[in-house]
């Protein structure tokens, strides 16, 4: 049976990654209330604005249920849910979630007109991908049990912590379903 | 590994990070701040919200320089900012300062009454206003890479901007049903571009996203146009002209991404104080129409 995978739905992307999960084989559904994570092997935090969505999480008690289904769950975050995942944030009085042991700095690329599109080679997943890059933070540094997937001029924007995988860029923006792929590889194992 | 800025997926994937969400008129640094914390996916930076734009009469410009850095430096979410219809300097210059978006706005006084600014010669990406899917269709033509429903601006009343969402609406559905025959005539009907139109029955949508926008006043209002269709949603003077602009403006957000959560919006929407007086249709005169600049 095909893994469910949500995509949290609190603002952002999400039509996008719920069309990409579909094209990668997986049961895909949107997530506003902390009930619909229940029977889900998987979710996916989709680009937005982080600020936003952490507001929305603290409103509606969401952000406990992210907590605890992170506990034994793959999450793979796109841009603001990388900012979500890490445990470290320039500029930023604490994390978010907290769950990916790696330092990042928001905008780091610089403001719209800095955004630009650029070919990555990522690791496990191919050579020569569309990486879409929107006001898009990067990796500053990774923990020790942090495997670097991908890097774009000497900045990380690629990575995976065990069942954790997180990119600065849009995979969700260009049809290219490689990554997503992967990340149902990765909640097939979990389960 | 060469970096290419300013591609259309760039512009309007911008666009599409703001989906679900409300982006807010602010006219200061505060004002920024507090909508930020609300949540506002953007704050869209001028000199005066459109409620007073329409009291103070006279032509209205873009923004001071120095309002919209103020805004850039106290926030971390996008930071937009108008221009007049047709003035290329007034964009030139919010690009030059690293705008995130300009928002080519029929609330200020067009600059041109016949031509608007050609998007596709800027790396900035550009909102514009339509009231039906000709407008949409040539903005996109012109190199827009995000829409709003012109709604009536400054006004406080919904009517319009429910006109303008239901009608685009109709006429994306309209067009994905027609054969290639048809749409040439149609696009001949709203003077709108082929090719747009065929991208369009391609797509099965709209190809850059289209908010709600002019005359959004509550939480239910906001709702209301994600109902309808919306993107998301821009709103205005609706909140600073409010009672209680925190709390206000949390409640819109909630209420955009909670839009059929009724239980929800009730709670939210109680004790929110007196929202924005608002203006009938009726009593505007032709020449106070801010929808029918730029067409």
């Amino acid at each position: 049976m095909a893994v469910k995978i949500g995509v949290l739905a609190l603002q952002g992307a999400v039509s996008e990654h719920i069309k990409a999960l579909k094209a990668s084989g997986a049961d895909a559904q949107a997530v506003k209330h902390s009930s619909e994570l229940e029977d889900l092997d998987g979710l996916v935090l989709p680009g937005g604005e982080s600020t936003t969505m952490r507001r929305l999480m603290d409103e509606t008690g969401l952000y406990d249920s992210l907590r605890l289904f992170a506990e034994n769950k793959p999450i793979f975050g796109t841009c603001a849910g990388l900012i979500l995942m890490a445990k470290k944030i320039e500029g930023r009085n604490g994390p978010h979630l907290g769950l990916l042991d790696i330092d990042v700095r928001r905008n780091a690329f610089g403001r719209q007109v800095d955004s630009f599109e650029a070919t990555l080679n990522i690791r496990h997943v191919g050579d020569n991908f569309d990486g879409v890059f929107i006001r898009a933070p990067y990796i500053k540094s990774v923990g020790s049990g942090v495997e670097v997937l991908a890097t774009y001029d000497d900045h990380i924007v690629a990575c995976r912590q065990g069942r954790f995988l997180t990119c600065a860029f849009h995979p969700e923006l260009t049809g290219d379903t490689r990554l997503h792929r992967y990340f149902v590889g990765i909640v097939e194992e979990n389960r | 590994m060469l970096a290419q800025k300013g591609t259309d997926v760039v512009k309007r994937g911008m666009a599409e990070m703001q989906k679900g969400g409300v982006i807010m008129d602010v006219v200061n640094a505060e004002q920024a701040k507090v909508a930020e914390q609300a949540g506002a996916t953007a704050v869209m930076a001028l000199e005066r919200v459109p409620s007073d734009i329409r009291k103070a009469g006279g032509v209205a410009r873009m923004a001071d320089p120095a309002i919209v850095e103020q805004v850039q430096k106290a926030v971390t979410v996008p930071v937009m900012a108008k221009a007049r219809i047709g003035h290329i300097v007034e964009a030139r210059v919010l690009e030059s300062m690293k705008v995130d978006y300009i928002d080519e706005s029929e609330v200020l006084t067009p600059a041109d009454d016949v031509y608007h600014i050609d998007k596709k010669a800027f790396t900035v990406p550009f909102v514009c206003g339509c009231r039906d899917l000709g407008e949409a269709a040539r903005r996109i033509g012109e190199g827009a890479a995000m829409l709003r429903t012109k709604g009536e601006p400054g006004t406080g009343n919904i009517v319009e901007a429910v006109r303008h969402m239901r009608l685009v609406n109709s006429q994306v559905r309209k067009v994905v049903g027609m054969s290639p025959d048809e749409i040439m005539v149609y696009a001949k009907e709203l003077g709108a571009p082929y090719d747009v139109l065929l991208q369009i029955k391609e797509a099965g949508r709209l190809p850059v996203v289209n908010f709600a926008a002019g005359g959004v006043a509550t939480p239910s209002d906001a709702a209301l146009m994600m109902e309808l269709g919306a993107d998301g949603v821009f709103v205005g003077s609706g909140i600073f002209k409010s009672e209680n602009p925190a709390k206000f403006a949390r409640a819109i957000v909630e209420a955009t991404t909670y839009y059929q959560d009724y239980e929800r919006i009730a709670e939210l929407s109680k004790g929110l104080g007196t929202p924005m007086k608002g203006i009938d249709m009726s009593v505007l005169q032709p020449s106070e129409r801010m929808q029918d600049r730029g067409i």
